[in-house]
């Protein structure tokens, strides 16, 4: 069983991209210990839920992410992303039609969103700067946060058998040190304003500046993304956060399209791996982890083939990876936990995901023409995601959706013909069974209506632009992407399962339960999103263990 | 195609705009809180000795203002202010800082007091959410009505002459920070003395639709007095001479602060004057300023400075010695001044340098010819009033 490898990566997500081309340049000092890495991708193309795909002919789709900003810095200009066709031009534009009046825009220039929001309320265009001014000190917080390591506190007590992580005892204590230095500097005021932020729900964030309805809707939309939570859910203000915490040329917050579209990511990503000697197989899947005497060896694919290198990092989600790539009695030989974490693992899809190509481009209700070029997000006051979020607790998609709309080809001229528009519609929220019941094609196609009728309903007309629609329940996200019940994120983003307890406790700094075993996607600190931090932090404690001869 | 294609105009015009648009020959707008202001017409320099000379009128519309209205209003006011109220009569202006729990300065501005409970703030920034904010308990009305007054800040030596050819009854009278309300040809006016100038000088407020009656009339009598607009690069001169501070540009104010260390008390900010630990009521912020006035704990003082040269200082470093070992402050403000002959600047300075005539040295980097040079020279500390004549104060 000779190991020609280094390293499998299991999954060519984003992340397990990021960290294959980590490991192959010998990590962020370019070290001498460069690996040899193969990275094993089911699909027969590589990005998982960063994809670029040409559905219908001459339409370039980004099938599941469509919009870039949490994308690292440090990880754009160390793999030289743009050399490898990576280009990401920000918008300025968010805004929300009304078919019964004047709908809601906000811009990049403060004064123009001032003016714009006094049309609704003084009072709320007033409050605008405060809430963006705390805002951004909640983003101030945790951006150091993002390409660390998340340190465990309870690797402090002396008494623990540090099973998982022997050396990382001293880093713990450091970067504990470092993240309490940081917070101390925030102020006594700001601590308690950070504490709270991070627990509390977006509505009761958002009472406390605004008095519009609407617009208090349109500025939770972010926080309800990807979540099977309502606005008034604890924990929510969180995910706001998640949303703002990127940047596009350090400018915080601001969001951005990949040309030709979020595929361009990965694609990059890719090249830079594969320049740097990183090997990359598609269309094929691993079906088992081999694990031999508590280590991690190999992999086996579905067709029966063993791989086999001196480590195994895991791309694929943690329930993915602990119960379907795992055997349970290798688990139980180290911990009987691990099974019940994973089996308890919060996963729940809730998003789906509509991709159209247009004839031409729409005009929305009560908005000016210039809001296509930016998000348009269809909702409306919290009654209205709350009661779109009861649908979706009782076992059904919402009937009235709220909808997280952009079309890139008002800016990007590589995904569509000339004239013609790719519009991603992202649909909150969706289940990923109906009840106990799965998905019929009846069912999809009175979801995808549903969807089409509410698009109508605010942008008159545009049903008789639609060439062709490409609609995805959470269902199809599971089997065509890989995520688990079609969560985007890998995993909810509620503090139970953030920081050191991302996946699951114990297991928070990449590294599974085995020796030589980890884990690199979204499933782990700092979370989903096209980010590529827990592929670079995962690559960086590989090196270490590589470094100390652990493996 | 962008979405600027797309784009409406989306700046406000003053009501004053058509009569400043006539005499704009650069491209002289730039932006105040979402209107346009002229930042010059023709030259900031000829607009500056304008009023240095003569006199000059300044657009101070976009000024936000709140209204405070109400049983409390008084009581809330004085709450929310540094500067005792109980001692501002009405038909007077306060300049004030207003803070933060922390004593850290939001903003500071002129309050005018019309009545018993009748006032007007006017800030730079917006101050609604933390007004109501602060109002908890308080039986006052909030309400923004910049939009309800146009203004013109008439300033220079000449200026109260062209109010009294205006015909303005008792404007000699009229004391520094006085309000007073008259009708002329049938206009109501509200006028008080006060300004951003340093300089004898008023700002007149009317109602919108008599604004462009105000221009014309104080150009056509105010020509052999030698009136000229003025912009707000010619005001920024103006303003540091006379001492003024500016958020943003001398201080952040606290509630945009990212970092809480970036903040600054009133007494950090040099206008220690204006908070009056000794009012009976509390005020927001009075715990904290009383601390670190009892403490002394003040991490600097914004002070007036002199530089040796003519090399303007802005954004320098200052030092206790020429080799630069010690740090002492950075300035935040810096010109030379034309009128005064003199190389002046503000500066963040340890509360032990603060005693007019202290030596300091100074680090400037400067422009020449196309490349930047280095000059470390001696500054003293000065009264941050460099221009201050006595016709400012005068009564006639
Ligand atoms: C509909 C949707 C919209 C989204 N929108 C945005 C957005 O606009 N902006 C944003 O920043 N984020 C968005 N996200 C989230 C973001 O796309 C994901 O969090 C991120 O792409 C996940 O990357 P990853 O590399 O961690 O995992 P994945 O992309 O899930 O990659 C895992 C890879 O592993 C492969 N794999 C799984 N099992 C196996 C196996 N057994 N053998 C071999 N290969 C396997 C999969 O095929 C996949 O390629 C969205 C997600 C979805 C689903």
């Amino acid at each position: 069983m000779a190991s020609k490898y280094d390293a499998i990566v299991i999954g060519g997500g984003h992340n397990g991209l990021v960290t294959a081309a980590y490991l192959a340049k010998g990590g962020e000092k370019e070290g001498k210990n460069k690996l040899k890495v193969l990275v094993i991708e089911r699909y027969h193309k590589v990005g998982g839920a960063a994809m670029s795909e040409e559905i219908y002919p001459g339409f370039t789709y980004s099938t599941c992410s469509y919009v870039c900003s949490l994308l690292r810095p440090e990880i754009f200009r160390f793999l030289d992303l743009p050399r490898h066709g990576l280009q990401v031009i920000p918008y300025e534009i968010n805004s929300s039609p009304n078919h019964e009046g004047e709908g809601i825009v906000t811009y990049s220039d403060h004064d123009r969103t001032r003016e714009s929001l006094r049309r609704h309320s003084i009072k709320d265009a007033e409050a605008y700067d405060h809430y963006a001014a705390e805002i951004s000190r909640q983003c101030r917080f945790i951006k150091p946060l993002l390409m660390v390591t998340p340190p465990d506190p309870t690797r402090l007590n002396p008494f623990a058998q540090n099973k998982i992580n022997p050396w990382g005892k001293r880093n713990d204590l450091e970067g504990l040190l470092k993240i309490g230095r940081e917070f101390g500097r925030m102020g006594e005021k700001q601590m308690y304003e950070i504490i709270r932020f991070w627990t509390m729900s977006i509505g009761d964030f958002l009472d406390e500046y605004f008095e519009t309805p609407r617009w208090k809707g349109f500025a939770a939309a972010s926080s309800i993304i990807g979540t099977a939570l309502g606005p008034y859910s604890p924990g929510t203000a969180y995910v706001l956060l998640h949303h703002y915490m990127g940047e596009v040329d350090g400018q915080i917050g601001a969001w951005g399209f990949a040309r030709g579209g979020m595929g361009s990511v990965s694609k990059a990503i890719a090249s830079a791996a594969t320049e740097a000697g990183v090997e990359i197989r598609t269309n094929a899947e691993v079906a088992k982890v081999i694990i031999r005497g508590g280590k991690a060896v190999g992999v086996t694919l579905g067709n029966g083939e063993e791989i086999y290198a001196r480590t195994v990092v895991s791309n694929a989600d943690p329930k993915r990876t602990y119960l379907k790539l795992i055997e349970k009695s290798d688990l139980d030989s180290i911990d009987p936990d691990i099974h019940a974490y994973a089996k308890n693992f919060k996963i729940r899809g809730s998003s789906g995901k509509l991709n159209i190509a247009l004839d031409g481009l729409p005009q929305f209700a009560g908005l000016p023409k210039e809001s296509a070029w930016g998000t348009i997000d269809i909702g409306g006051d919290f009654d209205y995601i709350e009661r779109a979020y009861d649908d979706y607790k009782y076992g059904s998609w919402s009937k009235r959706p709220f909808l997280d709309i952009v079309i890139p080809t008002t800016v990007d001229p590589t995904m569509a013909p000339p004239g013609k528009h790719f519009m991603s519609v992202f649909v909150q929220y969706v289940p990923y069974k109906l009840g106990e019941q799965p998905w019929t094609p009846e069912m999809k196609s009175a979801f995808e209506k549903d969807v089409l009728d509410t698009i109508e309903m605010n942008a008159p007309g545009f049903k008789d632009l639609i060439l062709h629609c490409q609609t995805r329940t959470p269902w199809d996200i599971e089997n065509e992407v890989g995520l688990t019940e079609g969560n985007i994120f890998q995993g909810e983003l509620t503090l139970d399962q953030m920081l050191f307890n991302r996946p699951f406790p114990g297991l928070g700094q990449y590294r599974g339960p085995f020796d030589n075993f980890y884990m690199c996607g979204s499933g782990t600190h700092p979370g989903g999103g096209v980010m590529g931090a827990p592929g670079a932090n995962a690559a960086r404690e590989m090196l270490r263990d590589f470094k100390h001869g652990v493996v | 195609m962008t979405h600027v294609q797309h784009l409406k105009p989306f700046l406000k015009k003053t009501p004053f705009h058509d009569a400043m648009e006539a005499m704009m020959h650069g491209a002289g707008w730039i932006r105040w809180q979402g209107y346009y202001s002229p930042a010059y017409y023709d030259s900031t320099q000829s607009e500056y000795m304008a009023t240095r000379n003569g006199a000059t009128v300044y657009d101070v519309s976009p000024l936000i203002k709140y209204a405070i209205k109400g049983k409390d209003a008084a009581k809330f006011a004085n709450y929310l202010v540094t500067r005792d109220l109980s001692k501002v009569a009405p038909m007077n202006v306060a300049y004030t800082a207003w803070c933060d729990d922390d004593g850290r300065m939001i903003e500071e501005g002129t309050l005018f007091r019309l009545g018993e409970n009748d006032f007007i703030l006017n800030a730079a920034l917006h101050q609604l959410h933390w007004l109501n904010e602060s109002a908890y308990g308080f039986s006052v009305e909030i309400e923004e009505i910049s939009e309800q007054l146009a203004g013109l800040s008439l300033q220079g030596p000449n200026s109260r002459a062209i109010l009294e050819v205006l015909g303005v009854q008792g404007i000699g009278k009229l004391p520094h920070f006085g309000i007073m309300e008259t009708i002329v040809d049938g206009h109501w006016l509200r006028i008080d003395r006060a300004g951003f100038t340093g300089d004898l000088g008023y700002e007149i407020w009317v109602k919108p639709p008599d604004a462009l009656w105000l221009w014309e009339t104080l150009f056509r009598l105010g020509d052999p007095y030698k009136i000229a607009p003025m912009g707000g690069h010619a005001l920024e001169m103006t303003r540091v001479e006379a001492g003024f501070i500016l958020v943003d540009v001398d201080y952040i104010g606290s509630h945009h602060a990212i970092r809480p260390t970036q903040r600054v008390s009133p007494i950090e900010a040099g206008i220690g004057w204006a908070v009056s630990l000794k009012k009976d009521a509390y005020f927001v912020g009075k715990r904290a300023l009383q601390k670190e006035k009892a403490e002394g704990s003040s991490r600097f003082i914004l002070s007036g400075i002199e530089v040796e040269g003519r090399k303007p200082a802005p954004g320098a470093f200052l030092y206790a010695d020429e080799k630069g070992t010690k740090e002492l402050g950075l300035t935040t403000s810096a010109m030379w001044s034309p009128l005064l002959k003199k190389n002046i600047a503000f500066a963040q300075i340890p509360m032990a340098y603060t005693k007019p005539g202290t030596e300091m040295w100074i680090e400037i980097w400067y422009p020449k010819e196309k490349k930047i040079e280095r000059s470390m020279v001696k500054c003293w500390t000065r009264n941050r009033m460099f221009f201050d004549p006595p016709r400012k104060k005068e009564i006639v």
